[in-house]
């Protein structure tokens, strides 16, 4: 294997992977505004069919996820996927979002890509987040007996938490 | 000089002119074994002090230096302090091993302290079979390592001791063989005389030469892994099991197992010099004529090669438990069993080398 | 935290352990519950949370200055790349220009910490494998450039040196010199770990074939730093988007195939020579100018998301702000390397023996305060 490496690559621009994946029909929206990177908002039930799309595409090959972020909107819950391709070297954004504040429920995306399993239970842990098809979805930082989900913006807490 | 050319053998006709053969018998066994007591006690202190000032010079440290001139006494203090901590007490633990095991650990190492011969006829104990007695009392040792880690009911502990039944039951056999190797050369196995053949003849390693140095080898790594030190702490891995065996001892208890294996391996250096470096005998029969001066020549050579042990553990990485097994028996028990024939050829054809 | 299992369904001969919270072999208080089948492990669940502070949450309360200062505890070896990723975060975010005196400065800083980090990890990489010495060996050179941090940042461990918008104050005026001496006294005794450690045989029996860790898996992990080099995934952040100086000096990312033990211990000594060679092109070359650009006293990012990577001694640490224009961030995130690094335990340790697992748990370089955050 030839070691050397050539570090400029830039894959497929922001607007040669929009035209792509909007070619897939997921109905996504696309977004470039406020960020470095080409946003796409997806909607639950498309998410893991979009992942595993863009994972196993040749042009896209969106290999490494490097970033899974629970959010709290403030009346949406949803989660951010940073995305890079290993051999494009070019990045993408994935976000998911639902307005359900009592039972958030996405698709596990771990079977795609394995360092979710440990982020999603990260985002549960912080913010609620169910994962379908998630192998050991539990509390990771917080102890099991917790209650609430400290990251929500809602969450109250008189005792820990120190309010400015 | 007018030194007494037999020490024991004053006190023992002392004694017994004193009293009658009975009570002077008694008097005996007590005194030897007071004596042997205070040896352990000392020796296994000194030993520690030792260790900690070689490990100290390894690694760019000072190691214990203000408790008494040069920090002699340090290892005394720490003693002191290990006897008035709290024994604790397990509560799941099978407490009657549990309290046995330290003993058994001690006692194998003090009755094979009994068979050394200090210098000339200062000796308490001379059987005709002494390197095999040594080698049987020196393997009871891990019984006390093996009910230690199973009666404390931890199973870090468990894995220490299990490790160190394995490692034993293996490396007792290389120990056996690298043995018998030079009892071929001596033709007895009566420790005095062992020595007796290489004050003729020349210490075994030049007399053997290429398979006593062989031997010699074997021995030495076996004897590391007999006593359960680096590169062979399997037993007491502390990365990997925390304290391993005596992770649940404390105190006086946990003092037993410290002690008993710095005595092991002061032991260990003891039969090596025996069998290789002719006992209490003096370099070229220089101090011949003063027997005293022997225990000086045998602490010195014991030490010597105690320090070479305590370079082996400061410096190599730890085996995993596999290639411990490998190494013992892919590689040294055929090489040990091959070396065996070869020595026996070299005694049969005269080729041993002889001053 | 705090995990049970349930041990009713284990087979016969299987039995399990719990390695940690306090062990001296999980650096920190992290606690891996194993099941074991004598000495052959089947199952590794690491189990976090017992120095979790919650950081993130604290940000969203706290100023963009003050949330420099909790990153130095998070992966405390590594505390002044952490505070450089934060700065860089905002500065880009403000559309600040560095200066240039500025750049060069923090990268001889970020190497100096890689350096200080590796040793520290070199010296446990030998107690973990059962060579003590190695551990004082690795500390006697670190102690070096502690004492460098501390002249110039006052401190030793927890540097809270660079601030957005440059640096606290300018460097030491034995700063360069100092730096200059270690080197030329850290290049002579880099060939001694190896010769200690590196050349000896039982090391290499203990490491080689041990942990591997297939590329595919490496990037599916999410690993990045010297445990996803050594399984031939180029992950140098350095390299593939430079920040600071990173883009004016020579290097080669340390990279190799073999994926195992052995190999991830030879990448991270192969990034000490090559953090030597940045820190030489860089020394004498600190160009004047102003240590710092003024700021407000109060930082408000623009409305949007900011993400900025850096290459720490473990990895990837990924820096995500979500800004509303108010003076703390809407939600800050950290991507820990330990925490993507420690997911591949798994796979790399499970059916290994009990001794292997503490050899690639060393070579994971595990810091457990960036893990739980």
């Amino acid at each position: 294997m030839d070691l050397t490496k050539d570090y400029k690559i830039i894959g497929m621009t922001n607007s040669e992977l929009q035209t792509l994946i909007n070619s897939w029909n997921f109905e996504v929206e696309f977004s470039e505004a406020e960020s470095q990177f080409l946003n796409i908002t997806v909607k639950p039930e498309n998410l893991h069919q979009l992942g595993l799309q863009l994972k196993s595409n040749k042009e896209t090959s969106f290999d490494f996820l490097f970033c899974v972020t629970g959010m709290d909107w403030g009346t949406d819950l949803g989660v951010v996927y940073h995305l890079e391709s290993t051999t494009h070297r070019h990045q993408i954004v994935v976000k998911v979002k639902t307005s359900d504040r009592e039972n958030p429920t996405f698709d596990s995306v771990c079977d795609i890509w394995y360092t979710a399993e440990f982020h999603e239970m990260e985002v549960f842990d912080f913010f609620g987040i169910k994962f379908n098809n998630h192998p050991n979805l539990k509390r990771l930082f917080m102890p099991l007996d917790w209650v609430g989900y400290p990251l929500r913006k809602d969450y109250v807490d008189e005792v820990n938490m120190v309010i400015k | 000089m007018n030194l007494p050319l037999s020490i024991t053998k004053n006190i023992h006709d002392w004694l017994f002119e004193l009293m009658s053969a009975p009570i002077a018998a008694v008097v005996e066994m007590v005194l030897i074994a007071v004596a042997f007591l205070g040896f352990f006690a000392l020796a296994g202190l000194l030993l520690v002090y030792m260790e900690r000032r070689i490990a100290a010079f390894f690694q760019l440290r000072l190691g214990p230096n203000r408790v008494g001139p040069q920090g002699l006494f340090q290892t005394i203090a720490d003693a002191l302090k290990l006897v008035s901590k709290e024994l604790v007490v397990i509560d799941k633990a099978d407490k009657f091993l549990y309290n046995l095991a330290p003993y058994f650990v001690i006692v194998a190492s003090l009755m094979a302290l009994s068979v050394l011969p200090f210098s000339q006829e200062f000796h308490a104990f001379d059987i005709n079979i002494g390197v095999f007695f040594l080698l049987a009392v020196s393997s009871i040792g891990v019984i006390g390592i093996l009910l230690g880690g199973w009666a404390s009911n931890n199973k870090y502990a468990l894995i220490g001791a299990m490790r160190s039944g394995l490692q034993t039951i293996s490396y007792e056999l290389s120990v056996g063989l690298s043995i018998l190797t030079i009892v071929l050369l001596a033709g007895s196995l009566q420790i005095s005389e062992i020595i007796a053949v290489q004050q003729k003849g020349g210490w075994f390693i030049i007399q053997g030469h290429i398979p006593a140095f062989i031997a010699f080898m074997i021995f030495m790594i076996a004897g590391t892994a007999e006593t359960n030190r680096a590169p062979f702490d399997l037993v007491e891995a502390e990365s990997e099991l925390g304290a391993g065996f005596h992770t649940e001892y404390s105190g006086m208890k946990f003092a037993y197992f410290f002690l008993a294996e710095f005595i092991n391996m002061f032991i260990i250096a003891a039969i090596g010099t025996i069998l290789f470096f002719g006992g209490w005998l003096s370099p070229f029969g220089i101090t011949e004529s003063i027997p005293l001066l022997g225990v000086m020549w045998f602490m010195l050579k014991v030490l010597g090669l105690v320090f070479l042990m305590m370079w082996f553990r400061w410096t190599f990485p730890r085996l995993r438990v596999d290639q411990l097994l490998t190494l013992e028996w892919k590689y040294l028990l055929p090489i040990n069993l091959f070396n065996i024939v070869f020595m026996a050829v070299i005694v049969w054809l005269g080729l041993t080398i002889n001053f | 935290m705090t995990t049970t299992i349930e041990t009713n369904t284990f087979k016969s001969e299987e039995y399990f352990i719990n390695m940690g919270p306090q062990h001296p072999a999980t650096h920190g208080v992290l606690r891996l519950l194993l099941t074991i089948d004598g000495e052959i492990i089947k199952n590794v669940e690491p189990d976090l949370g017992y120095i979790h502070r919650s950081i993130e949450k604290m940000c969203e309360r706290d100023s963009y200055q003050q949330i420099v200062h909790l990153t130095d505890r998070m992966d405390y070896l590594s505390s002044h790349i952490n505070n450089e990723a934060v700065c860089l975060t905002v500065e880009n975010a403000l559309g600040l220009e560095i200066p240039e005196r500025v750049k060069v400065i923090r990268t001889i800083l970020a190497e100096l910490t890689r350096l200080a980090s590796h040793q520290l990890w070199w010296g446990v990489m030998g107690m973990d494998v059962g060579a003590l010495t190695t551990y004082f060996y690795g500390f006697r050179d670190r102690e070096l450039i502690n004492d460098i941090f501390e002249e110039t940042c006052g401190a030793r461990l927890t540097m809270n040196y660079n601030i957005p918008g440059g640096l606290m104050f300018d460097i030491h005026p034995n700063f360069v010199k100092r730096t200059k001496d270690f080197i030329a006294h850290f290049k002579t005794k880099l060939p001694e770990y190896d010769t200690l450690l590196t050349g000896n045989v039982i090391f290499q029996k203990r490491t080689q074939g041990v942990g591997i860790l297939t590329k595919e898996d490496a990037i599916s992990f999410g690993t990045t730093g010297p445990v996803a080099r050594a399984s031939g995934f180029s992950c140098d952040i350095r390299k593939h988007h430079p920040y600071s100086a990173y883009d004016r000096v020579q290097f080669n990312e340390a990279i190799s195939t073999v994926g195992d033990t052995f190999t991830r211990y030879q990448m991270r000594i192969q990034e000490m020579w090559e953090s030597i060679s940045i820190i030489d092109q860089l020394i004498d070359n600190i160009p004047d100018g102003d240590f710092k650009v003024a700021t407000n006293a109060v930082i408000k990012l623009p409305k949007g998301e900011f993400y900025q990577k850096v290459e720490t001694a473990r990895g990837e640490l990924g820096v995500f702000i979500v800004s509303d224009g108010k003076k703390s961030p809407y939600r800050m995130k950290f991507r820990s390397p330990g925490f993507s690094n420690l997911s591949a335990l798994k796979k790399m340790a499970v059916g290994s023996k009990l001794g292997d697992l503490v050899a690639i748990m060393a070579t994971l370089d595990i810091v457990v305060p960036d893990i739980d955050r």
